[in-house]
């Protein structure tokens, strides 16, 4: 024992984990969130593109909406997706409860609105003078939505990452629909690193639970890291 | 009963099929076409559980010979005892393993159950600060106990999450003659897992009613001493903490697995799932007790308490 090199020592001497179960939770983790991010993104790209690009009656109710819709609480949202995938619930013939793609579902919930909310700012801020030139040179409504996301590609990237932030931090509905489960050959089945989190510090395990913890900020800090240099590699031919 | 065998023989013969199948590679049930009975190899069985059987790490034990043996994949989700049998009320779960047994009773009587059996048990203990406070410590009788820490008005966390170990609480309270709804701010709903509490009760100096299993696994983690013991430490009878298994009726949900649950409540209260208990330790004690296994048929552990005539109290 090597008490000179301070707290941390014993933590990595005594590991307190199997590398293939920490493995399988962080597979797990990034699988569900980059997954419903991806969704999210598809799905709501289109309406900030859509909603920023047109003036109607009631858009600035539907963008306070969205906006509301960032900020919803996820137990709730857990709890309505435990609802219908239940199999008493409208979705249940296809027996979603407690796997990874009622994770996906609820963190598409959770993350869709941040997604569009914050692309829909970077889309509105996108000066008008930029699509007039874009129209003025003869481009297509297409063209326009081209180059629009092109000057608000940094807005839009930072959208992306804000909406994973959202999902791969949040507890509260993976939790309830996910169940948590890990399988009894150690590798996670629905626990991810924020569940298993929970459940470390259920057990009085909080050293354990600090080490799950600095996994996690990693990982989102790598994310973040890997996309805004994408962002930057765009800046180039921009 | 004779459907239920014939289930469950099915389930064993397919399971050691599929095991003898496993030596050679397994996963790949479209090759066994010689085989008639219901395949099971890839199922998923989903069982519902307490925190405290879940948290000292007891399933695993359990879980691994099973899956082992039958090419199956046994997820397990803890909650209280009160959301796992919810969970099972919706269907959600193929098998339940609880400790409460007014709240297995219900669960059966509402048709959701079939085949209760006793599994295993262990004891309740009154834990707390080693000041104590109250001083219910060597306290023999759980009223007295309870009395006192209520007269010294001493900090006491209740899981308040309609657990198994909730439930029990509550009918501690209530046989002392005391009404929670009459506490003061010393008496705090923690409204978490058996573990959570614990943590809670440790920082907060406070006592908490615990079951034994999961006391153990954790003692090392929290500042808090047996004040009060079960009857497996001699304690009084009223401690005892008594866990049941209970497979989904199929006839409700017709979508669970009942093979397969059927399967793993036989192979749990059969003499191997039985050793993999009684020889489960944690701080070199033994956290549950067998109960599964016994001379006398005990036809009570199938149906809800108080069934049957007067004939059944001997």
């Amino acid at each position: 024992m090597h008490f000179e090199l301070g707290m941390l020592t014993p933590l990595l001497i005594d590991f307190p984990f199997e590398w293939n179960y920490i493995r399988s939770i962080i597979y797990v983790s990034l699988y569900v969130s980059i997954t419903a991010v991806i969704l999210s993104t598809l799905f709501s790209l289109p309406i900030a593109l859509l909603v920023g690009f047109k003036e109607f009656r009631g858009k600035t109710l539907l963008t306070s909406i969205i906006n509301t819709g960032m900020g919803f609480p996820s137990v709730v949202v857990g709890l309505v997706v435990l609802f219908a995938v239940s199999n008493q619930g409208p979705l249940g013939t296809w027996d979603l409860v407690f796997t990874t793609e009622a994770m996906i579902i609820s963190q598409f919930i959770l993350a869709a609105p941040v997604i569009t909310g914050v692309s829909l700012a970077a889309v509105d801020s996108v000066e008008q003078n930029v699509r007039d030139a874009a129209y003025a040179m003869g481009g297509t409504r297409f063209d326009v939505a081209l180059v629009t996301i092109k000057e608000a590609r940094y807005g839009i990237a930072t959208a992306v990452l804000a909406g994973f932030g959202r999902a791969i931090s949040e507890v509260g509905s993976v939790l309830i629909v996910g169940g948590n489960i890990a399988g009894s050959d150690g590798t996670s089945v629905t626990r991810t690193l924020t569940t298993a989190i929970q459940l470390e510090a259920r057990q009085g395990r909080f050293e354990t639970a600090m080490i799950l913890g600095a996994i996690l900020v990693v990982l989102v800090l790598l994310v973040n890291a890997i996309v805004v240099r994408l962002g930057n590699g765009g800046g180039r031919y921009g | 009963m004779a459907i239920q065998r014939r289930g469950f023989i099915a389930a064993v013969g397919t399971g050691g099929a599929v095991g003898l199948a496993g030596c050679t590679g397994l996963g790949d049930d479209t090759g066994d076409s010689d085989n008639t009975g219901p395949e099971i190899s890839g199922e998923t069985l989903t069982l519902t559980t307490t925190t405290s059987t879940y948290d000292t790490g007891l399933l695993d034990e359990l879980n691994a010979p099973f899956e082992d043996r039958y090419g199956v994949t046994v997820v397990t989700v803890a909650q209280g005892t009160g959301a796992a049998l919810e969970t099972a009320r919706n269907g959600d779960s193929d098998v339940v393993m609880v400790h409460a047994r007014s709240l297995e009773d219900e669960f059966m009587e509402d048709g959701f159950g079939v085949n209760r059996r006793d599994l295993m048990f262990n004891d309740f203990v009154i834990v707390g600060n080693s000041d104590d406070p109250a001083g219910v410590g060597g306290e023999e009788d759980i009223e007295a106990a309870l009395t006192a820490i209520a007269d010294a008005e001493s900090e006491f966390v209740s899981r308040g999450d309609n657990s198994g170990t909730h439930t029990k609480e509550l009918e501690l309270w209530d046989a002392a003659g005391l009404t929670i709804e009459e506490f003061g701010e010393w008496y705090i709903d923690g409204g978490g897992g058996m573990g959570e509490i614990l943590n809670q009760a440790s920082m907060q100096e406070a006592y908490t009613l615990a079951d034994r299993g999961t006391y153990l696994d954790m003692q090392d983690e929290i500042d808090l001493e047996i004040h009060v013991e079960g009857p497996v430490k001699d304690g009084p009878d009223e401690l005892m903490n008594t866990y049941g298994i209970v497979a989904v009726n199929p006839a409700v949900h017709e979508h669970v697995n009942y093979d397969l649950a059927m399967a793993y409540i036989g192979y749990i209260t059969s003499v191997e799932g039985q050793d993999i208990i009684e020889s489960y330790t944690s701080a070199g004690e033994q956290l549950f007790f067998a109960e599964a296994l016994s001379e006398d048929p005990e036809f009570q552990q199938y149906v809800p308490e108080g069934w049957g005539s007067s004939t059944d109290d001997e």
